[in-house]
């Protein structure tokens, strides 16, 4: 029942299908929300998918924004069992709230925060089991978090998700990232944003209907699949246990 | 409820963790949350009960008003009412000056009294602001309880808070004039929070931080952008593993607008206050009671913690009036009925005959 009610996102994504292998895999997948609308229900909706229990595939969460048992509670109710999959070895979670790079500091040492991060994903991923190791998501929530926590250098940041894209090719990951449309839409801020939108396979919008907020209808998705060669754009509203997604005008798919 | 698709074990309710015992002036909300209370039980009830721990209110202010500090002065009070540590930082030369015009707690029995009276004889307008009694009337009935032990208190502003609740308890007051950067703060935050951590369990206490006017011209780090937003994200990632609320007032239009939006994204509870022009004659036409009000106030964002469901509220801006100018109160904005002529329709006519018993209209 589930899979019915939010099969216009997977079909949009291309999980409507099979679930092994991944059909995400090697590709990135870039997910803009709104202060308005926030989109992190999409992430946990990405989370359960790939977390399902006819895959083998690994999540690897880099959590800026929240902390695990908030995650874990989300989950719960989608129906996925963060606690157990993380004993398991097929999620991993990157406690990051209390990162922060050293003022000054450009990355060039070594020891810096971001290259110590992304070390610290290599390493994690060379370390797993064959079978996984073709099957990694790796999902960041958010970016714009990780800008601060870089002090601001946005070059910083776009050169660690550059590195986490070779992952992409070298072990076939896919990159799942969260980021804030409208810190970026104004004035000198586009830059950052534009170069994300270039390089990701797949763009989601979140974003509130034109007439506001209601409670029927949480917002607007709107699915730019380049490697489908296919835009969709359909309402949803969020549930605890399900995110419903219907065309405009209908209640129900 | 729980689809047990994996392993069962795992879904089993962990019967430790219920009913925890909590601390004065906390009540236990949907999803795990603990409310501690605004000071405004007005906004408590917008709020869907209160403030979660290990949450970050922000509050937009208007730069030309100073309505936030209503805001916080009954946030305040109220801690100190249940015994709560306060941290208080503030942009003032001496920060504790401000803590001499925090209110007391009404007397019970002026609560009542807010019921509007004088729309009584408008008989007609009765009909159109059906709804806002209709959801009132069932929240009052606290008002009988000792003070101390009530979730949420009114306060009347022109009674201060008397002064052994100020004294003698844990309140921590900085000023954040002269910081040339913000380690000081953050290191005093770290302190009071340490104090305040997070186990699964009961709560004996929880702490309040009220940080006023965080990017005032007056301090010295307030053009230093990056540095303030890392402060608020390490402030947030402390609060989330404590049992303690901050709130942060700022005005956004001293922040670049990108800065802005990124400040709005950071809070888990985002407020706005406005105030209402002195004259506003269109404005008096649309909105009863418009001259009582002192002020707007817009919910932007609700928290949403442990839970991926949005608050959808039925009305996001609401009136700020000072009840007989010494209770606050936060109401929903009525739409004055649309008078068909273009006289007042209540008034009489003047010209008609004496017989006009042109008093109130009794349904």
């Amino acid at each position: 029942m589930n899979q019915r009610s939010s099969s216009l996102l997977d079909e949009a994504l291309g999980l409507d299908q099979v679930i092994e292998p991944w059909p995400l895999r090697g590709r990135v997948l870039t997910i803009e929300d709104r202060v308005e609308t926030s989109g992190s229900f999409v992430l946990h909706h990405l989370l359960k998918r790939s977390l399902s229990p006819n895959s083998s595939n690994v999540s690897i969460l880099i959590a800026f924004s929240q902390p695990f048992s908030h995650y874990d509670r989300v989950l719960r109710k989608l129906g996925c069992n963060l606690v157990s999959q993380r004993d398991n070895g097929r999620f991993l979670f990157f406690d990051m709230l209390k990162l922060q790079c050293p003022v000054g500091d450009e990355g060039i040492t070594p020891g810096g925060g971001l290259i110590a991060l992304f070390g610290k994903i290599h390493k994690t991923i060379s370390a797993l089991p064959e079978i996984s190791r073709k099957n990694v998501s790796i999902i960041i929530d958010d970016l714009s978090l990780m800008e601060v926590a870089a002090n601001g250098s946005s070059n910083y940041v776009l050169d660690f998700l550059h590195y986490c894209r070779t992952l992409t090719s070298e072990f076939d990951c896919s990159l799942i990232t969260l980021n804030h449309e409208d810190i970026y839409s104004i004035e000198d801020g586009r830059t950052f944003l534009l170069q994300m939108e270039y390089s990701t396979d797949i763009l989601i919008k979140v974003e509130p209907l034109a007439t506001g907020l209601a409670a029927d209808v949480h917002g607007q998705l709107t699915v730019s699949n380049k490697g489908r060669n296919k835009a969709s754009n359909f309402h949803f509203k969020v549930k605890e246990n399900v995110v419903e997604c219907f065309y405009p005008g209908r209640s129900r798919d | 409820m729980a689809t047990a698709k994996t392993r069962t074990s795992s879904f089993c309710r962990n019967l430790s963790s219920a009913a925890p015992s909590l601390g004065p002036g906390l009540k236990c909300g949907p999803n795990g949350m603990v409310f501690l209370s605004s000071g405004i039980p007005d906004l408590d009830k917008v709020l869907g009960g209160g403030f979660p721990l290990g949450s970050l209110v922000m509050v937009m202010e208007d730069a030309e008003a100073p309505h936030h500090m209503l805001l916080l002065r009954n946030f305040m009070a109220q801690g100190l009412i249940h015994g709560q540590p306060l941290l208080y930082a503030s942009p003032a030369r001496d920060p504790k000056g401000f803590l001499g015009t925090l209110p007391s707690p009404a007397a019970s029995k002026d609560d009542k009294s807010r019921e509007p009276d004088p729309h009584q004889e408008k008989g007609l307008r009765i009909a159109w602001q059906y709804k806002k009694y209709f959801g009132e009337n069932q929240l009052n009935f606290d008002g009988q309880r000792d003070g101390k032990h009530e979730y949420s208190n009114e306060f009347d502003l022109r009674k201060p808070l008397e002064r052994h609740l100020i004294i003698g308890q844990r309140i921590d007051c900085v000023s954040i004039q002269d910081s040339s950067d913000l380690s000081t703060l953050q290191d005093r935050c770290a302190t009071f929070l340490s104090q305040l951590p997070r186990n699964d369990g009961s709560i004996s206490c929880a702490g309040r931080i009220t940080i006023q006017s965080f990017c005032a011209p007056q301090c010295a780090y307030s053009n230093m952008e990056w540095e303030m937003l890392s402060f608020i994200r390490s402030l947030k990632s402390m609060i989330q593993s404590s049992n303690s609320v901050a709130i942060i007032t700022f005005p956004p239009s001293l922040l670049s607008p990108s800065f802005g939006k990124r400040w709005q994204h950071m809070a888990d509870t985002l407020l706005s206050v406005k105030a209402t022009q002195d004259e506003d004659k269109e404005l008096a036409q649309l909105i009863t009671g418009y001259q009582d009000m002192v002020g707007f106030l817009n919910v932007h964002k609700v928290a949403r913690i442990n839970t991926q469901v949005p608050v959808i509220l039925e009305a996001t801006t609401f009136s700020i009036k000072l009840h007989k100018r010494r209770y606050l109160v936060i109401e929903c904005l009525n739409q004055a009925p649309v008078d068909g002529s273009s006289g007042a329709s209540y008034g009489t006519s003047g010209s008609c005959s004496s017989s006009s018993k042109t008093g109130n209209l009794d349904f």
